[in-house]
């Protein structure tokens, strides 16, 4: 017990420290990949909703192929492929050099668009549940277009499209394990350095799994406060 | 009072306008171009990097990788299946002490990372090897192909029970309760009764499931299950020919694809008598 508590400790003997940078690392890594996510996901949506048939079909490609690829070779096509591609531009170009892309920003990338992929599916869901007076009502008071989407349609579409982009939010923290096979420094890389060194792989990998689970039951009160605060604006009937 | 002799005229119908280039049009029209260019340079790389040694050594390694793939999938669907049933029992019950377990059990399994648990019953369980070997066990988890099964099933068993719990629970109270009316036993019930509607409403839930664990299993690479995604990966360390991954995500895709569809398919034929 006092062994297991000195290996846990902060500190030189203990990976106490060594975990914890894992865990802002995890966080941050999906923290930084939300917002890209969600930007890229509504504009998918609204293409996916546009009158022209050609963007509808861009948008329907993007989806039908990041949905369909695992989230690890999602990873690896974007940590090989664009390293091997700069580095083919820039032989191109004439420029001589070892192009290594950062696997945070890798993870991110990929991520971010397996992300925007679902999440433009729960978009479209939400824009198809509000009415089409909305828009008239917009018309009628004036408004731009633009204004009509972020006044009028976005407050209603972020609280109909709220709970699955929750789930979303839920799949991508797990799926941020991923990007330590391609050598980023979270929860479960350290966790696997801790395990290999102290000879202690379950305590180590027991307790990733159990910072994983205290992330998503974070995460679940975080959601459960915004989902509170978004619904107070919202129609009593 | 007069009458109206001549009634205006209808108007001409306003001219038919050429469609106009608008700004969507033309970034719909760009990004179709860009797709259309990617499209080609894949398949121009693809066929200029043709290789037939390179395909005659790793194009049977790939199929059986798919094999190993498709097998290890279903193999723990069905496990999963079976043991989502008492957890699905349990989840259900009234009694704390019999759904207390089937929560956190689910709570652990699907708030954790599938690698999470790959590794915790890989390497985590690989440290109790003394205990394992004076059980007989350790034939079993020595086994990268095993713990791998074992680590699936136990996943998708948690999936699999929400999915299966969501289902029953959608079917209207009404239709057990007449069922009992007419004084049939709980197992003709559940199973001439609630189970077909509730499969019905679980399809898809169960598919996206499926097509899920494929993806998913792809992890098993990293402990040395050569399945597709381990032989793209050895092919890829072997050559660096970026080729290899480009077929790995063709494969994958087709995979997918195929397996949408039919559930598609599957979908409106088992519902074609809900049609109105």
């Amino acid at each position: 017990m006092e062994e297991t508590l000195s290996l846990l400790s902060f500190g030189p003997d203990g990976w106490g420290d060594q975990i914890a940078s894992g865990v802002l690392v995890t966080m941050g890594l999906a923290l930084a990949t939300l917002p890209f996510g969600l930007v890229l996901g509504f504009f998918l949506a609204l293409a996916k909703q546009s009158q022209e048939r050609s963007v509808r079909m861009a948008a329907e490609i993007y989806t039908t192929i990041f949905r369909g690829l695992p989230e690890l070779l999602t990873l690896f096509l974007v940590y090989f492929g664009l390293q091997i591609g700069v580095r083919q531009l820039m032989t191109m170009l004439g420029f001589e050099s070892g192009f290594e892309i950062n696997s945070f920003v890798a993870g991110m990338i990929a991520l971010g668009v397996v992300f925007s992929a679902f999440a433009s599916e729960v978009f479209v869901s939400a824009f198809k549940a509000i009415p089409h007076g909305q828009y008239e009502g917009g018309d009628a008071l004036g408004l731009r277009r633009s204004q009509t989407m972020v006044k009028i349609i976005l407050p209603q579409l972020i609280r109909i499209a709220l709970p699955g982009l929750g789930n979303l939010w839920m799949i991508l923290l797990k799926e941020t394990a991923l990007v330590s096979v391609i050598g980023l420094p979270d929860i479960l890389r350290q966790a696997g350095i801790a395990a290999r060194v102290s000879k202690e792989a379950f305590l180590f990998f027991g307790i990733a799994c159990l910072l994983f689970l205290v992330l998503a039951i974070l995460s679940s009160i975080v959601i459960g406060f915004i989902e509170r605060r978004v619904e107070q604006s919202e129609v009593r009937v | 009072m007069s009458v109206a002799k001549k009634l205006i005229d209808a108007r001409m119908p306003p001219p038919i306008m050429a469609r106009e280039f608008s700004k969507t049009r033309v970034a719909g029209l760009l990004m179709m171009a860009i797709w259309l260019l990617l499209g080609i340079s894949i398949i121009f790389f693809l066929t200029s990097e043709w290789d037939p040694e390179k395909v005659a050594r790793y194009g049977p390694r790939y199929l059986s990788g798919l094999g190993v793939t498709l097998t290890l999938v279903s193999i723990s669907i069905v496990l999963g299946a079976l043991l989502s049933l008492p957890v699905t029992y349990g989840r259900m019950s009234s009694s704390a002490w019999l759904s207390a377990p089937a929560y956190g059990y689910v709570y652990f399994f699907r708030g954790t990372p599938l690698i999470a648990q790959l590794f915790l019953i890989y390497y985590g369980l690989g440290e109790f090897r003394p205990q394992l070997q004076a059980m007989g066990l350790w034939g079993f988890f020595r086994e990268p192909w095993n713990c791998a099964i074992l680590a699936f099933t136990l996943n998708t068993a948690a999936y699999q029970a929400e999915i299966l719990r969501g289902a029953l629970q959608s079917v209207p109270r009404g239709q057990f309760e007449g069922a009992q009316a007419l004084g049939l036993n709980r197992f003709v019930i559940y199973w001439k009764i609630i189970l077909p509607q509730a499969l019905i409403v679980a399809l898809r839930p169960y598919g996206n499931e499926i097509i899920l664990m494929i993806k998913g299993s792809a992890i098993v690479a990293i402990i040395t299950v050569f399945d597709l995604f381990g032989e793209t990966r050895r092919a890829f360390s072997r050559t660096f020919d970026f080729q290899t991954y480009i077929w790995a995500a063709i494969f994958y895709l087709l995979i997918v694809e195929v397996l949408r569809n039919l559930w598609n398919w599957l979908e409106a034929r088992l519902t074609r008598h809900l049609k109105r």
